[in-house]
This record gives structure tokens, C-alpha cells and sequence, in this order.
């Protein structure tokens, strides 16, 4: 792509004595891994186009510790956390937002007892406010008319009882919200969650991001949306798996609008 | 000799609830071997759960068939249970129908007339439970746990329930007097006939062997009830009084390790001179948790309180794709090993006598833990607040910080992040590489 993307460190804020206005927690997934690192750019086309003064973490950034905690290791997750609030706190961030949902739960829910209180915002919910308040216009009929069905992830959905902001957002496609059998709070995991995303699966007659494969699948779309990038890479092997790959597309919320809007 | 009868029954009073009454001692001690936890915050949304879940039975109608059914044989359970105070009165002082004696006939008959409908459909709904169980036989009945005790146990109750529904549409069908009223027979009327051409005095005799063993059953099934998930009929209000009021996706966090990890990050300290490992050793708390005392009071509670209605495996996505997880053998592993402990206490006069088991491996294995997404659908599902996911991660932490079990794959991930603060072993330094790609 020829645009630029406009992305300031925290560091660099301080060098220049200013604040950000949020701050953007990439996560590691965001960083390194290739598919994410598209949503990651796709969110910063959207920030830049609204004129968001945000900034990132950089080199500085470490894992929250989340996925540490799910396998049930409480002392890297408190090590990684108490580091990373130690961090926040020294630049005095208030607001943090990110595209993962497993780094919002946790920042969310899980620091503020280890000293790190902020107001954590799940990136639909912040594109939500972005729309509402004028600050980005979204239109364009690059979905218009297509089927999408959205794929709740746990960690935003059933943990969080966010089911409205990534719908509401998903309006601004113009495109068709069809629902899968079981969505919102019956919304069948990725098979991505609790550390399975860096092991094989146990023994068991099916892998679980084909059966919610399935379910999409169901819904006869021509996208299926996600909010997380790990169930972006689940339902993209389930995608795959299926031999779908040619009609199907499987896109986070972020790249959606970031095409609807030609950012 | 007028006597005998009323002192019978006082006895059969006294065994009964005395019975139970030990039972539920025995069931709080059990109970009180977990680790006490702090539940006194936000009493008022506390009692709102109890309202809504608890006896409004929210959660059940996420299921409106089940749902459904399953609140007419509660409301027809705590409905009919108004006559049993009358039974008592009555057993006790020799009366026969107290309430007709301080209601008017026609308020009398009002109340008689609702158990008696009540008593049909808890029958019908009882019988449809037995159907879904027995010839439809439902996914979620049909799980590997179900087989065995749990399997006879839900029918046994269907059974009790029929035969006091019975009992007592008998008692109300033979009672000449009752029937002469003709007031609130609304459905006894239909069964009287069926017992004509007998004599007052057989009559009087059928009608009196229904109403001791009504009493009889109804006390039977109080002390069932605690070798029974039906025991949730009780302690479902005081579970979900406890259950959780967080998001569901807060875990919490272990202070035993926060105080560790605020040693090691003393500035006057090298936080990397000390790793996590090295520490555990000099502090003698247990970390996670590999039997039932390791547990909290709560999830203890929620063993006990468990359905066995399988709405969580029929949730989980693991359980789904046929591993071996399923959160509802979870709770029951809890709550027979619980019961094991207990057991081994009695016999040793108080002292729990180490018997070379625990509900990690003997009970719950490390497959099944390793197979959750902790995508908290049992949690929600869960029509009584019972959390199995709590159980999982505490087990989790006992493999992992205590006994370093962890699959290999998860030790890679945990040292990457570790090392290089991501869970794949990429430099710190390219994490903004993305920026300029
Ligand atoms: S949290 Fe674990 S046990 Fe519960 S439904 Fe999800 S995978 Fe199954
Ligand atoms: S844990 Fe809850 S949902 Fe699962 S079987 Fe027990 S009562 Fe039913």
C-alpha cells in the first residue's frame, strides 16, 4: 500500500511533553503474527482517518500475561501484568484501547487489583464512538448487499456482555448481518481460547474452529466477520479446511470498515 | 390407645427431619473443608440473583421446553407442599382437615382444587420428563457420566414424584367426606368412581393408608434428597446467592502470588535475579489446586448444588467435538470425592486419614483440563450459577506452578513469553516492525 500510516510511541510522546489522547495496546498477535499485523494497520487507517491522537506501546510492549493465566500459570501472568502496569502508570495512560479481546479482559478485569485501573475499550467499541460522535464518516458501498455473519468471541461476548458494539459497527457495511444458530451468549467458541492456540487439541472426533465453521457456514455468507485475531486465524484454517477460501472471506470488523470507508 | 397414631406420627416426624438434619450437618462440615472466601460485597445484587435465577428461574427458560416443564413441577413441588403443613397439624393433634376447620369452605376448596390440578400437571410433566430421558433419550442424559447411580437417580425422582401425586389424589378420591363437600375435588371427583362399591369403611381405610404414606414419602424423599442432585432444590438459593457478580471473563487473581511477585519486583531487588521458579520454593502455600480442600467453600457448594442437567457439556465447544471434558463430570467428580473425603473424616473420628487419592488423576485428568477454551459457555449456561471453568483453571494452576505438567507446547509459549514477552519466540525489539511493512 502506498499510504502512510501515521503511528507515534509513547516514548516520543513524552519526548515532545504531550499526551495522547487513548492509547493503542497492539498485543502480540497484532505485532508479529502476519494476518493480525493487517488488522492491526487496517485499525490505524480508521484512528488516522478520524483523527485520533493516539500512541503505542512499540518495543516497549510486552503479553499482557493473559494467555499465561489460562494455562494456569498465575506467576507470569502477575510478572508480565505488574511490569506492563508499571509501564501505564509511569506514562499515566487513562485510556487504552485494542483489537484483541483477550488484552481487553485482562487489562480490563484483571489489573486494576495488581494497581492498573484504566478505561479499557474493545476497538468496535471504540469505533462505535468514533461513528456516534461524527469524528469518522464511514460510506461506501464496497459490502453492499453481501451476507455477513459475525462470529462473537468469547472474551468480548459472554465475558464481557459486548454483543451490540461489533453489530452496530457492522451496520456501516451496508451489508446483510445474518446470525449463525448460536450467537451472542450460546456463541460457540473459535477453539482459540485458553491457551489452545499453542497446542494440538486433546483427542476428540472433530476440531472445534471446523464445527463453528459449520455453523457459519449455515448462513450461506460471503464474509465472516470476527473481532479477535485468533478467531480470525480459527475461522480462516476452518475456511480453508472447508475448501471455501475462494467465496468466503473471513475479515475483522476493523479491515470491514477500513474497506467500506476506502481508508 | 385414641393416642397411638398421633405419637406414631410425631415419632415418624422426629426420624425424619432428625435424619435430615444430620445430613445437613454433615453437608456443612463437608462444605467448610474448602478455603473460606469473601462474599459479603453487594448483598443487594446478591439477593436480586436469588430473586430472578433462584426462584424466578431465569436461566431455565434459555431452554423454553425443558424450561417450561421444569417450572411447572417446581411451582406444583412448592405449591402442594401448603397441604403438608395441614398433614402435620393433623397428624399431630388427631385432626382430620384443620383447614376446614379455620378457612371458609369455599377458600378451602379453592386451595384443594389448585394442588389438585397442580398434581396433574406435575404428573403429566414428570411423565414427559421420563419420556426425554428414557425413549427420546436426550444427547445431554446420555453423556458417559450419566450411566450408573446418576442415571437411576434421575428417574428414581420422577418415580417419587408420581407415587405422591398419586397418593394424594387417592387420599382426596376416598376421603367420603371431602367428596360429599364437593368443593375443590376438581379433579378427584373423576378418580372417586373408580373406587365405588366399596364399603365407607375400606374406603376409610385406603384413604388413611394414602395419607400415612404421602407423609412417609415426603419424608423419604427429604432425606433423598441428599444423596441426590436434587439437593439443588435446596442449596440452588444460597449457590446462587454466592455465584459470581464479575464479568465472567475476570479470573482471580492469587494473592498468595501477588505477594511473591511484589517481593520480586522491589526496586531495591533485580526483578530478573529471581525466577518465578526459585521462589515457589521458599513459601509453603499450595498453589492451584489437585484435591477438594484446595477448593473454595463456594466451589464446593456448587458441587453440591449440581443438577446433573448437562446444559453446560451440551455448551462446550470441547465436549462438543468428542473430548474427554465435560464440565458437568466436573462437578460431580467434586462433589463424589468430597463426599469420599467426608466419608474417610466419619470413619476416623474426625480426622481426615490420608488415603492415597485425590480428585486430580484419581478423579479429573489432566486431558480433560487441558482441553478447555475457558470460553465460559458452561458458566452461562449453568441455570444455578455454578462456575465448573473455576475448577478447571485451579487444577491448571496446580499442574503448572506445582508440578511443572504443563503440555510441552504451552511450556515453549510460556517461556517465550518469558524471554521475550510474546508468546512466540519473536525479538521484543520488532514489535513495531508492522508499522513499516
Ligand atoms: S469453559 Fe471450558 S469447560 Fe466450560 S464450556 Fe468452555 S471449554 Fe467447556
Ligand atoms: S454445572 Fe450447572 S449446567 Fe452443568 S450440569 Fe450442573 S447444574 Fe447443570
Amino acid at each position: 500500500m502506498s499510504e502512510t500510516l501515521k503511528v507515534k510511541t509513547m516514548a516520543e510522546f513524552m519526548a515532545e511533553g504531550k499526551q495522547p489522547e487513548i492509547l493503542f495496546w497492539v498485543g502480540s498477535a497484532g505485532s508479529y503474527d502476519d494476518r493480525a499485523k493487517k488488522i492491526t494497520k487496517a485499525f490505524v487507517k480508521i484512528l488516522n482517518a478520524a483523527n485520533v491522537d493516539f500512541a503505542v506501546l512499540g518495543q516497549e510492549e510486552s503479553s499482557t500475561g493473559d494467555i499465561a493465566k489460562r494455562a494456569g500459570n498465575e506467576f507470569l501472568f502477575q510478572m508480565q501484568a505488574v511490569m506492563n502496569i508499571e509501564l501505564l502508570n509511569g506514562y499515566e495512560i487513562k485510556k487504552i484501547v485494542t483489537c484483541d479481546p483477550h488484552s481487553y479482559n485482562c487489562i480490563k478485569n484483571e489489573y486494576p487489583s495488581l494497581g492498573g485501573s484504566y478505561q479499557v475499550f474493545h476497538h468496535t467499541q471504540y469505533i462505535k464512538d468514533l461513528i456516534a460522535s461524527g469524528r469518522l464518516k464511514v460510506s461506501g458501498d464496497t459490502y453492499k448487499g453481501k451476507r455477513i455473519t459475525f462470529h462473537d468471541p468469547c472474551y468480548l461476548g459472554r465475558a464481557n456482555n459486548e454483543y451490540n458494539a461489533p453489530r452496530e459497527v457492522l451496520q456501516n457495511t451496508k451489508a446483510n448481518l445474518v446470525e449463525m444458530k448460536r450467537h451472542k451468549s450460546t456463541a460457540l467458541c473459535c477453539g482459540a481460547g485458553g491457551a489452545q492456540m499453542f497446542k494440538e487439541p486433546e483427542k476428540g472426533d472433530k476440531d472445534i474452529n471446523i464445527l463453528r465453521t459449520e455453523d457459519a457456514l449455515e448462513t450461506n455468507p460471503n464474509i465472516i466477520a470476527t473481532g479477535c485475531p485468533y478467531c480470525n486465524t480459527m475461522m480462516t484454517d476452518g475456511i480453508k479446511a472447508k475448501e471455501k477460501e475462494a467465496e468466503i472471506e473471513v475479515l475483522d470488523i476493523a479491515e470491514l470498515i477500513a474497506n467500506t470507508g476506502n481508508l | 390407645m385414641t393416642y397411638l397414631p398421633n405419637i406414631l406420627f410425631a415419632i415418624t416426624l422426629i426420624i425424619g427431619i432428625g435424619y435430615f438434619t444430620k445430613n445437613v450437618k454433615k453437608l456443612i462440615r463437608n462444605i467448610k473443608l474448602g478455603h473460606d472466601v469473601d462474599a459479603s460485597n453487594n448483598k443487594s445484587q446478591r439477593w436480586k440473583n436469588v430473586i430472578n435465577i433462584a426462584l424466578g428461574q431465569s436461566k431455565m427458560v434459555r431452554r423454553p421446553i425443558s424450561g417450561l416443564l421444569h417450572v411447572v413441577v417446581y411451582v406444583g413441588f412448592i405449591i402442594i407442599n401448603i397441604e403438608v403443613l395441614e398433614i402435620i397439624i393433623d397428624g399431630l393433634f388427631g385432626t382430620h382437615r384443620i383447614g376446614l376447620k379455620v378457612l371458609p369452605v369455599s377458600v378451602y376448596g379453592f386451595l384443594i382444587g389448585t394442588f389438585e390440578i397442580l398434581a396433574c400437571l406435575v404428573l403429566i410433566t414428570v411423565i414427559v420428563f421420563w419420556i426425554r430421558r428414557n425413549v427420546l433419550k436426550l444427547a445431554r442424559f446420555m453423556k458417559s457420566e450419566m450411566t450408573g447411580w446418576p442415571k437411576t437417580d434421575g428417574n428414581l425422582i420422577l418415580y417419587f414424584e408420581v407415587v405422591l401425586m398419586t397418593l394424594f389424589l387417592v387420599m382426596n378420591a376416598t376421603d367420603v367426606e371431602f367428596q360429599s363437600l364437593n368443593t375443590g375435588n376438581v379433579i378427584s371427583q373423576y378418580i372417586a368412581p373408580w373406587f365405588s362399591g366399596l364399603t365407607e369403611g375400606t374406603l376409610h381405610i385406603i384413604e388413611r393408608g394414602a395419607w400415612w404414606l404421602h407423609i412417609i414419602g415426603i419424608l423419604i424423599f427429604l432425606n433423598y434428597l441428599y444423596f441426590s442432585k436434587h439437593l439443588h432444590i435446596i442449596l440452588a438459593f444460597p449457590n446462587v446467592y454466592f455465584g459470581g457478580l464479575n464479568p465472567q471473563g475476570q479470573f482471580n487473581n492469587l494473592d498468595a502470588v501477588t505477594k511473591e511477585v511484589k517481593l520480586m519486583m522491589d526496586p531495591d531487588a533485580d526483578p530478573f535475579a529471581a525466577p518465578a521458579e526459585g521462589a515457589e520454593d521458599d513459601i509453603p502455600a499450595k498453589f492451584g489446586a489437585s484435591d477438594v480442600q484446595d477448593l473454595s467453600q463456594i466451589q464446593l457448594l456448587n458441587a453440591y448444588t449440581c443438577t446433573e442437567c448437562g446444559r453446560c457439556t451440551s455448551a462446550c465447544p470441547a465436549n462438543l467435538t468428542g473430548k474427554k471434558l465435560s464440565p458437568r463430570k466436573i462437578m460431580m467428580d467434586t462433589r463424589d470425592r468430597l463426599e469420599e473425603v467426608g466419608k474417610n473424616i466419619d470413619a476416623n473420628n474426625g480426622e481426615f486419614k490420608d488415603d492415597g487419592k485425590q480428585l486430580l488423576g484419581d478423579y479429573i485428568t489432566a486431558e480433560e483440563l487441558w482441553a478447555c477454551t475457558t470460553c465460559n459457555a458452561c458458566v452461562e449456561e449453568c441455570p444455578v450459577s455454578i462456575n465448573p471453568l473455576s475448577i478447571i483453571l485451579d487444577m491448571r494452576r496446580y499442574l503448572v506452578m506445582e508440578q511443572s505438567a504443563a503440555p510441552s507446547e504451552l511450556n515453549n509459549m510460556m517461556s517465550n513469553i518469558e524471554n521475550n514477552g510474546a508468546p512466540w519466540p519473536y525479538n521484543q525489539m520488532d514489535r513495531l516492525n508492522w508499522k513499516d511493512e
